[in-house]
């Protein structure tokens, strides 16, 4: 038992002061200060790219700082390499798990700091013992014999506290931790990082989502632009936090007038997708969307949800069922057919579907439209045509770039989606199919989106957005729709209740809503 | 997990496992890690992630480094493989001024003898005024593009694979199909002028398409991993064309060895600069093959459609492309590259079908692609410094009895130094790569 100890029980004070980091002649922290009490829960509280993350990294030894000092305890210290931070009792779990996937949990967690038997085999037992007690200590639920890739991202995320714990770190950095989670696992985050708080243990928490900061955080720190521009007590208001962060006011709701729903756009009939391992992801779908209004799917991740949208797009093979755009039947159509019969696809994933990060903005721009006029004729691209509406979009959707020859993989997560969104609904489109549109993205560019798209339904588009925050589904549907296990469990005006709403997305209401079966 | 390296961005992107093992107690270093993260956006392979390193992982300079540090090594290999050199430095300590002379001038023997196979040899300029031949000046160009003419060809084959995301180590096997039809139809079909060269050279084309199309279809209808495919190929068309030899349709007439009927007259590719000089038209249609990948790749749709399925093959499906359908049509047009360059050196240089006519020259294509960095222009400069090398190496054998292979050994070394930027900017004392790579985290950081 030499091995875990925890000599820093009496927890450490960290602060930061006037941490400056450049890069070239931009000026990423700005004489930044922060104060991370022994057992407090800081929220670091800003827009994708104000910082938050170099600000990290500076205090993980991964950069140097410019100018400025880390102290601990009161006492300075520089940090030239993670090991030392870690060292010194900072720990750090990255967004994107450090894991491998091939190992069991305990041999992940004892990677790097590899202990051996007197035979100088590895000790494994010692490392299960390790891991069970942490998990035991702070309530983590994880068994240490599993395999990481057969594990759900939740519990994943929970091996990654307990690598940092059993390296002894007093100060845990989360950079975004319920960015990969669904609600339910989130609440689980929530309660390990206040067993954590109780243990003495302080958490940077990193976020850009309102709700959680004032749900879980002690303290506020708001950064724009590499500096510091407040610390808002947690009982602040999402307006008065959400202007700090993006500098100016922001509409949380969108604005919208009621639908006027037209014909019948998108038509579903007893849609039915098969995945791999035969089962149905998508059973029995049946739905229509009509020109100029918003069905939203509302529903927990992994739910069908994504195999609809790729059905619909022809990226799905449908096992049985029908799919119509505008009367025009697209049942097993290729993608390009669809995507020529005035369908727009927003993927779920930007970066694996929507976007290609090693291609200029102005490709970007035309991924799915360069076959086409005026972009195309015969094999010839037109690079001029693509280059004049590549500028033209970027200036009409505010993407933030210093060109359109920019590589699309240096923008930020919102820059890369407005790629996204300015390609998909700049042009004719009769339906628009979005899948978590506005997944990772901060408060300023989910306004953004959120009002394109309210602006191409008020223009007769006929919109069918898949979400998995509710906010986001009440703050654009017209109609909902749950989906629960590849089903419809339901189908309610906007005005549902969250109760109501959230207890069809956990399956329980589906026996109540036969009577809503869709009218063949 | 905690000493990985991740960017300054937090790790904006998913690799959780790559790294891991390797990196243990590594230290790393940050901005080397963020320009990794900037070129290799998504580790979706390994393949993914070499292809990235080929495409944009050493800037020109490294390059042009690698190749001087090549030169410097292959110099030290000269001097110290020859006996009289190793003679001297066993009196090093008696007389060490002759030990370095020594080793000096054996190495800038064979070097200039090398430059005077390769570029020009002073003494033809010399002898022009005195009533010598002035093709005898040109020669070693001409030599130098002769030997680059199928290097261009293959590797724009390989290269242009590279862009889809495919390994097309297949080259010799589609350098043998284009071979076999181009020189089947120069010797045993009778056409006018001119005509008979096109169709041979378009028959060229062809027989290499038909074997990389073969390739593209099996990967598309059964995702057979094209690396494997182009192996097996390859010895498949070594001994088709060894079989073919055999049976008396193929082997000339009377001939008791292996080798087929020379290419009628009619169905050579011309001579550029005189008979005097075996640089031919082979070397102008290489320029013109590059400048066509070139424009295929910026200009039309199928290059994007390429690229795109290069880059991120899930993104070319959302848009509606097919990546199976792209596969069997890059493939085609690279196995008649390479075919092309089978013609090139059936119709151009040797005239008739040998068991060994692929030669090395479908390997050599790949490391010429990844010199080339897979860009068409890349692809021609270095085809013509191997070009160059091979062609100077046995006028350096001649004059200095080091054996030719002195070549191959600076050329691996190139490829080698070239796989290896951090190598080459540790011995050169270069700052991290890319200047710019701080810019470009920085506009990641800020745009919002």
């Amino acid at each position: 038992m030499e091995c875990v100890t925890f000599p820093r029980e009496a927890a450490l004070q960290l602060e930061l002061r006037g941490i400056t980091k450049r890069f070239g002649s931009l000026v990423a922290n700005d004489s930044i200060d922060l104060t991370v009490e022994p057992g407090e829960i800081h929220a670091l509280l800003g827009e994708n790219g104000a910082g938050k993350s170099t600000l990290m990294n500076v205090l993980y030894g991964l950069l140097q700082p410019d100018s400025g000092q880390i102290l601990l305890d009161g006492k300075p210290v520089t940090f030239h390499s993670s090991r030392e931070a870690l060292n010194a009792g900072i720990g750090m779990v990255h967004q994107h798990f450090m894991l491998v996937p091939v190992f069991t949990v305990a041999e992940n967690v004892m990677l790097g700091v590899e202990r051996t038997t007197v035979l100088g085999l590895l000790n494994r037992r010692q490392a299960r013992k390790d891991v069970l007690e942490l998990s035991a200590r702070y309530g983590l639920a994880v068994d240490p014999d599993a395999l990481v890739d057969d594990l759900p991202v939740g519990i994943q995320q929970r091996v990654e506290i307990v690598k940092a714990l059993h390296r002894d770190a007093s100060v845990v950095i989360l950079d975004e931790p319920t960015a990969v989670l669904t609600p339910g696992e989130t609440n689980e985050l929530f309660r390990i990082m206040r067993e954590l708080k109780a243990s003495g243990k302080s958490i940077i928490f990193i976020s850009h989502k309102l709700k959680e900061v004032q749900e879980i955080a002690d303290r506020i720190t708001v950064i724009r632009r590499g500096r510091v521009v407040g610390s808002p007590p947690p009982s602040a208001t999402d307006e008065e936090l959400a202007s700090l962060m993006v500098g100016r006011a922001v509409e949380l709701k969108v604005h919208k007038d009621p639908a006027r729903p037209g014909e019948v756009t998108l038509g579903i009939k007893g849609l039915h997708v098969v995945n791999q391992v035969g089962r149905f992801v998508v059973n029995d779908v049946s739905l229509e969307v009509r020109s100029g209004e918003i069905v939203g799917i509302a529903g927990v991740q992994g739910n069908g949800q994504t195999e609809l949208c790729e059905a619909i797009m022809g990226l799905q093979h449908v096992a049985a069922g029908s799919i119509t755009v505008e009367g025009k039947d697209l049942t097993g159509a290729k993608t390009r057919t669809v995507l020529e019969s005035g369908v727009s696809y927003i993927p779920e994933d930007r970066q694996e579907d929507g976007i290609v990060e090693q291609f200029s903005l102005a490709d970007n721009l035309v991924l799915d439209l360069y076959n086409r006029p005026p972009y195309a004729s015969g094999v010839a691209l037109h690079v001029e045509a693509i280059r004049e509406s590549a500028a033209k979009h970027m200036e009409e959707y505010d993407i933030r770039a210093t060109s359109i020859d920019m590589t699309v993989g240096t923008l930020s997560g919102g820059n890369q989606q407005k790629v996204i969104v300015a390609r998909e609904l700049g042009r004719e489109v009769r339906l628009l199919v979005a899948n978590q549109p506005t997944r990772g993205l901060d408060v300023g560019s989910i306004e953004f989106v959120h009002n394109q798209i309210v602006s191409a339904r008020d223009h007769g588009t006929a919109v069918l957005i898949c979400s998995t925050e509710l906010d986001e589904i009440y703050a654009l549907a017209d109609r909902i729709v749950v989906m629960y296990e590849g089903k419809i469990a339901g189908e309610r005006p906007p005005s549902v209740s969250i109760e109501e709403l959230g207890l069809l997305m956990a399956g329980a209401g589906a026996a109540g809503t036969v009577h809503e079966a869709q009218p063949a | 997990m905690s000493e990985q390296d991740v960017g300054p961005e937090g790790g904006g992107t998913a690799r959780p496992a790559q790294s891991q093992p390797a990196e243990g107690a590594g230290e790393p270093d940050p901005a080397s890690a963020t320009a990794a993260e900037v070129l290799s956006p998504r580790g979706s392979g390994v393949g993914t992630q070499l292809l990235n390193a080929v495409l944009e992982g050493s800037s020109a300079v490294v390059t042009i480094l690698a190749i001087l540090l090549a030169i410097v090594i292959g110099g030290l290999l000269i001097a110290f493989t020859s006996p009289t050199v190793l003679h001297a430095w066993s009196h090093l300590f008696s007389s060490p001024g002759n030990a370095f002379a020594k080793a000096w001038d054996v190495a800038a023997s064979a070097y200039s003898a090398m430059f005077e196979g390769a570029i020009v040899n002073p003494h033809t300029i010399t002898a022009a005024f005195h009533g010598g031949s002035t093709a005898a000046i040109f020669n070693p160009l001409s030599e130098t593009a002769v030997n680059a003419t199928p290097l261009i060809l293959a590797g724009l084959a390989v290269a242009l694979a590279f862009r889809a995301g495919l390994f097309n180590i297949g080259a010799t096997g589609q350098f043998i199909g284009g071979a076999m039809i181009a020189g089947w139809i120069g010797y045993a079909v009778h056409l006018p002028m001119i005509i008979h060269v096109v169709v041979a050279v378009i028959g060229g084309f062809v027989g290499g398409a038909i074997v990389g199309a073969f390739v593209g279809d099996l990967k598309a209808r059964t995702g057979a991993h094209e690396v494997i495919v182009t192996i097996m190929l390859n010895y498949v068309m070594e001994f088709l064309i060894l079989f073919l030899l055999g049976l008396t349709v193929f082997r000339a007439a009377g001939s008791p060895n292996p080798i087929s009927p020379t290419v009628l007259n009619n169905a050579t590719l011309p001579h550029l600069a005189g008979v005097n000089l075996r640089i031919n038209a082979g070397f102008l249609l290489a320029l013109a093959a590059a400048a066509a990948v070139a424009w295929l790749l910026s200009r039309t749709t199928l290059g994007f459609e390429l690229r795109t399925v290069g880059a991120n093959q899930n993104a070319a499906r959302a848009a509606g492309m097919s990546p199976e359908r792209t596969w069997v049509k890059v493939m085609t047009i690279c196995g008649g590259l390479a075919g092309l360059a089978g013609a090139s050196v059936i119709l151009g240089t040797d005239f008739a079908l040998t068991p060994q006519i692929y030669g090395t020259y479908g390997i050599d294509a790949i490391t010429v692609a990844l010199l080339g960095r897979a860009k068409p222009g890349g692809v021609v400069l270095a085809a013509l410094l191997y070009g160059s090398l091979n062609a100077g190496s046995v006028t350096m054998q001649a004059q200095t009895q080091i054996p030719v292979d002195i070549a191959t050994v600076i050329q691996a070394l190139i490829v080698l130094f070239v796989a290896a930027p951090p190598f080459v900017r540790e011995v050169f004392h270069l700052r991290a790569r890319r200047a710019g790579s701080d810019g470009q985290l920085l506009a990641k950081g800020w745009s919002a």
